[in-house]
Parts: C-alpha cells; sequence; structure tokens
C-alpha cells in the first residue's frame, strides 16, 4: 500500500498545502466535471466520502491475485484471502484502539446497531444462557438514547423496547444542537440497562462528551453503545480509551467502500452475547438437534462475508492512518470554521448546531429562511456544490427545531478552502433567486 | 450566480404558484360534494408532506379541492397547479390530466411534443424542465399521489381501478 502523499506536516499538525494537493490527487473523482463542464466540489462526505485509489486498488488486487473463500479450505489461495481478510481487520480494529477479537465486520453501521438489539433480544429469551443474563430486557428495565440520534441509533432500540417491554427515554438537545447532558442523572437511573448515544451528530455537528456519558453508565450498571458513524472518519477515536461496551461505524464515510461496517465490542461482552444471525461460518459442532457456536468474532460474522470490501477498508484505515488523524482533524476544523464563516456571512441563514468550531466537526446543516432545502440544494448544485438535503435519517432532531429539512455543507479529508468559497458564493444568491423576503 | 438550467426548472409560473398558492386550507366539503375523500402523503427523503382533500358530486366531478402541505417550491407549486386543473374535471378528465403529467414527469425534460397534451397541461408544463432531475420528480409527483388516494378513500374509485 502506497500513498503519493508527502510525509511533511504543516508546523502546526494541520495538512500542508502541498499535502492537502496530494491528498487530492489521491481521489480521482474530484477531478471530474458536472454538467456544463462545471468542476465539482463535494461538500457531502458527511453522506458519503469519495475513494482514494489506495482503496479502490485494494479491493481490485484482492479479486485479481487473492480471491478464494476464507476461513475455510486449505490451498495457498484460501490462506492469502484469510490473510488479507484478518489484517484488515487487524487495521481497522487499530485504527479505533481495539483489539482484532474485539472487531466484528458488518455490513453496514445499521447493522452493527441492529446486531446489538437483537443480541439482546435473543438474550431476553433466555438465549446464551447464564452468560447473557446481563444482556436481558424486561419490563421496568429502560432504554435510553438521545433526541439527536440518527435513525439507525434510534429505531433498534424503539423496537427493542417494544419486543422486550422495556421503556425508551431520552436525553434532549440544547437550543445549538448539543446533548442535555445536565439530563444524564435524571434520564440514566438504576433501571437503565442501555445508554445508546452518537460521538458526534450528522445534523449538528456537536461532538459528545463521552466521558461523561460513560462514567454515568457505569455509576448505573448500564452498556454503552456509541454511534461513531461521523466521529472515526474526522478525528482521532480510540474506543478502549473512551470506555465504551460497543461501538459502531461505516465503511463508506471513512474513504472505504459501501457494504462493510463494524461492530466493536468488548471482548469479553462479544464472549457472552448470544449469536443474532445464525448458519454457515459461525459454529463449531453442528447435529440435527443442536449446535455450538465459534467464538467472536467468526460467531457473528453468518455467511460468505464482504471480505474484497473489508479488504479496501483496512486499506482506507492505513491511509487514514497515515495522514494521521490529529492532522485531519485539525484540517477539517479549518474548515468547519470556514463552513460556519460562509453561512454567518450570508443574511438569512441560521446555522441548526454550534456557531464555532470548539467540539464541533466540520457538517454544517443550516435553514434558509424562506427558501426550503431541497431548493437551497437545487440551486447549490447548479454551481456545481454537492450538499445532502433533507432530514439526514434525523426526524427526531429537525422536528425538536421546528423545521422538516435542513442543507448540510460537510468536509472531508479533501475539502479545500477553494470549495467552501465557492459554497458561500453560490449560497449567497439562493434567497434572491427564489425572491425571498429582505433579500 | 445562476445558469439557465434553474429559470428553466423554476419557472416563473413555478415561483408564483410556490408563493401564492391555490386552493391551499383544508376544510369541511362545500354543498356540491357527494362524496369527500383525503389523503396524506410523505416524501420521506426529503419530508416533503401534502395533504389534500377532493370533493365529487353525485355525477363523478371533482367539485373542490383543498389541501395543506409544507415541502419545496416544486412540489408545492405542482398541488396548487393540480388545484387548477381538475377543479370542473370528471373522473376520466382526471385520468387524462393525471396520465399526461406522469408522462411529462418522464419526457427527462423534452417535454411532450404534443399539442393536445399542452393544450390540457396548461400551467403544469411549465414543470417540464423537472424531469431532467430525477430526484425532484418525486417532488412535483407528491400532489398527484396524494389526489390519486383521495379518488379512493373517497369510494368514487375502487382501488383496482387507480
Amino acid at each position: 500500500m502506497t500513498s503519493t502523499l508527502e510525509p511533511v506536516a504543516a508546523p502546526d499538525g494541520r495538512l500542508s498545502a502541498a499535502e492537502l494537493a496530494a491528498v487530492r490527487a489521491d481521489f480521482p473523482l474530484l477531478a471530474r466535471t458536472l454538467r456544463d463542464e462545471r468542476p465539482l466540489v463535494y461538500l457531502d462526505s458527511g453522506a458519503t466520502s469519495q475513494k482514494p485509489d489506495v482503496v479502490l486498488d485494494a479491493e481490485q488486487d484482492f479479486y485479481l491475485q487473492r480471491n478464494a473463500a476464507v476461513h475455510r479450505g486449505a490451498h495457498q489461495l484460501a490462506e492469502e484471502a484469510t490473510e488479507a481478510f484478518e489484517d484488515a481487520r487487524a487495521r481497522v480494529a487499530g485504527f479505533v484502539g481495539a483489539t482484532p477479537g474485539e472487531l466484528v465486520w458488518t455490513s453496514n453501521a445499521t447493522a452493527a446497531l441492529n446486531l446489538v438489539a437483537y443480541a439482546m433480544s435473543n438474550a431476553s429469551l433466555g438465549r446464551g444462557g447464564e452468560a447473557a443474563r446481563g444482556f436481558a430486557l424486561g419490563e421496568g428495565d429502560e432504554i435510553v438514547v438521545t433526541e439527536l440520534e440518527h435513525h439507525a441509533n434510534l429505531v433498534p432500540w424503539q423496537e427493542l423496547a417494544a419486543r422486550t417491554g422495556a421503556t425508551l427515554r431520552w436525553i434532549g438537545v440544547t437550543d445549538d444542537g448539543r446533548l442535555r447532558v445536565d439530563e444524564l442523572d435524571t434520564v440514566v437511573t438504576e433501571r437503565t440497562k442501555v445508554l445508546a448515544f452518537s460521538h458526534a451528530s450528522n445534523v449538528t455537528g456537536a461532538v459528545t462528551p463521552v466521558e461523561r456519558f460513560v462514567a454515568r453508565a457505569r455509576e448505573v450498571g448500564a452498556l454503552t453503545v456509541l454511534d461513531a458513524c461521523q466521529s472515526v472518519p474526522h478525528m482521532p477515536v480510540d474506543l478502549a480509551a473512551l470506555g465504551v461496551d460497543f461501538a459502531a461505524f461505516s465503511g463508506h464515510k471513512m474513504y472505504g467502500p459501501t457494504g462493510v461496517g463494524a461492530l466493536y465490542a468488548r471482548r469479553e461482552l462479544l464472549e457472552a452475547m448470544p449469536p443474532v444471525t445464525t448458519g454457515g461460518s459461525m459454529v463449531e459442532v453442528v447435529t440435527m438437534e443442536t449446535t455450538t457456536y465459534a467464538p467472536p468474532p467468526q460467531r457473528f460474522e453468518a455467511g460468505t462475508q464482504m471480505v474484497s470490501q473489508a479488504v479496501a477498508l483496512g486499506a482506507a484505515a492505513q491511509y487514514l492512518g497515515d495522514l494521521g488523524m490529529a492532522a485531519v482533524h485539525a484540517h477539517e476544523t479549518e474548515m468547519a470554521g470556514l463552513l460556519l464563516d460562509a453561512v454567518a456571512s450570508v443574511p438569512g441563514v441560521r446555522v441548526i448546531g454550534p456557531t464555532d468550531t470548539t467540539d464541533r466537526l466540520a457538517n454544517v446543516a443550516f435553514v434558509v429562511d424562506g427558501v426550503h432545502a431541497h431548493d437551497v440544494g437545487q440551486v447549490l448544485d447548479d454551481a456545481g456544490v454537492a450538499v445532502r438535503v433533507g432530514h439526514h435519517c434525523a426526524q427526531p432532531l429537525h422536528r425538536r427545531f421546528g423545521v422538516a429539512a435542513t442543507t448540510r455543507a460537510s468536509a472531508g479529508v479533501y475539502t479545500t478552502a477553494e470549495d467552501v468559497a465557492a459554497f458561500r458564493e453560490a449560497l449567497a444568491g439562493v434567497r434572491a433567486f427564489f425572491g425571498a423576503e429582505g433579500a | 450566480m445562476s445558469t439557465g438550467s434553474m429559470e428553466q426548472l423554476y419557472q416563473q409560473v413555478i415561483l408564483d404558484h410556490a408563493k401564492f398558492p391555490h386552493g391551499r386550507g383544508l376544510g369541511t366539503a362545500g354543498e356540491a360534494a357527494a362524496v369527500t375523500g383525503e389523503s396524506h402523503q410523505v416524501n420521506p427523503t426529503c419530508g416533503d408532506e401534502v395533504t389534500l382533500q377532493v370533493d365529487l358530486d353525485d355525477a363523478g366531478v371533482v367539485r373542490d379541492v383543498r389541501w395543506e402541505g409544507q415541502g419545496c417550491s416544486i412540489s408545492q407549486a405542482s398541488v396548487s397547479v393540480l388545484h387548477d386543473l381538475v377543479v370542473d374535471k370528471d373522473l376520466a378528465g382526471v385520468d387524462e390530466l393525471a396520465a399526461t403529467f406522469r408522462a411529462l414527469m418522464q419526457s427527462k425534460g423534452a417535454g411532450l411534443d404534443d399539442e393536445h397534451a399542452e393544450d390540457l397541461l396548461g400551467d403544469a408544463t411549465a414543470f417540464t424542465g423537472v424531469g431532467r432531475f430525477s430526484a425532484r420528480v418525486k417532488c412535483a409527483l407528491l400532489g398527484w399521489t396524494a389526489l390519486s388516494d383521495a379518488l379512493i378513500t373517497s369510494g368514487a374509485r375502487a382501488r383496482e381501478d387507480a
């Protein structure tokens, strides 16, 4: 795996101009043009990131050189394929401060969160025996989520509550889009069995003080589940140091391919958890009556796995690791500041989320007075600026702010000041185009 | 800032309907109504919403369309234009309109090249440019989907005919 990156960091730890140019050259898609030969200004990395050459090459290389069924077969190809698959696991695990035995491949982050919820569901039915009793829920138990969750970290818990008789409660959101840490003591109680929350909001960009949530959960003996989809690609994340019990993140948001994500769980929890999806590859001994299961992580990886995508995700983790996540975070924090400045410079535009870069990532959601987000996005698209419009899979959060939809500009490692300037110029013309009052 | 394609998409007719929509505001059926149907439709990708009520008289003629909604200018203007087009039409006339408008949306911005269709659609021909943007076609069709469903809930039309 090679990168065209110059290993020279800017003095303050940010990416130097030369490094940023090299990073952009690693992403072939960024060079394409859109309708009428307009250059692409990609500000939708919060939805999905573009892919560097090393990721595309790794996936193709697997198929060209190593493709075989993993964890079975005794031929050389099978050994090499298994090695590539497990090397990728070690790389991705290491990237988030975990050991390989604590990382389960899933098809995406949604599947990872559902895996935890369904394992608890199965434990609640007695599956997994005595070891799994800690995962069982019933009437009188409570599951706590937050009002800013992506639907992927909300709906599975609603469903788990419905299946087990547990009650769903939630932590509220402040007017600047942060979690109400002050509610932890009242909402999280001795009845709380699960505390599921986002590391960073995919809408407001606010970064959660995870240590406060973990401390409170430990006081009451609740399991913590972290949605790390937005944090892992954009800031240094050490899941073991954070002390969470479970975490989910997706591959395609961290410059890897679609079709692969990961569940992190502390090893002792994975060992005690009953399986969810059952079938091939996750068993030890199968008779007509009964089955014993493989140790984790294989216990949770039934059926043929997304091997080439996992291998490519390993390359993505390597790529980010080579850049250095501190440098990536510093660069994107600078972009967050520029995006916030851009939005603040246009009259009639209001940010949904923190308005400075303290504990905040570079996804900036906003409302344009008198113009629906879809129309905002269309006019930006006409200038070649790709942003996300809608509720970003966080309807309750939008309801909290009294809006049906927002426009969101989100940066990635390859975002430049020129991208933000193009965004700012296009945004400045939106209200006048639609004849909004005061424009 | 904007190039021709934005003016093509957001024709003045659309911007006017979005700003000053016709038929907006739900209420009770008028005296002429023999039956009333209602439908609530959501575009889950963007949260656009329309609630539409349709009144029909004994002869199966649309006597009134009332609606409430929130969403982008394309979705809201489209319901406003729908209101103007379908009031006083019988079911066959509504069907012809709906089918013609759907065909226009599927024309990928080329239009229908059919004088009869253009006469029929009137203001709705302003939506021709929407067909170029596949993500917006659903916005333009939201009201028409609501109308089709409301006709079923009114009992004027069986589900299998729709």
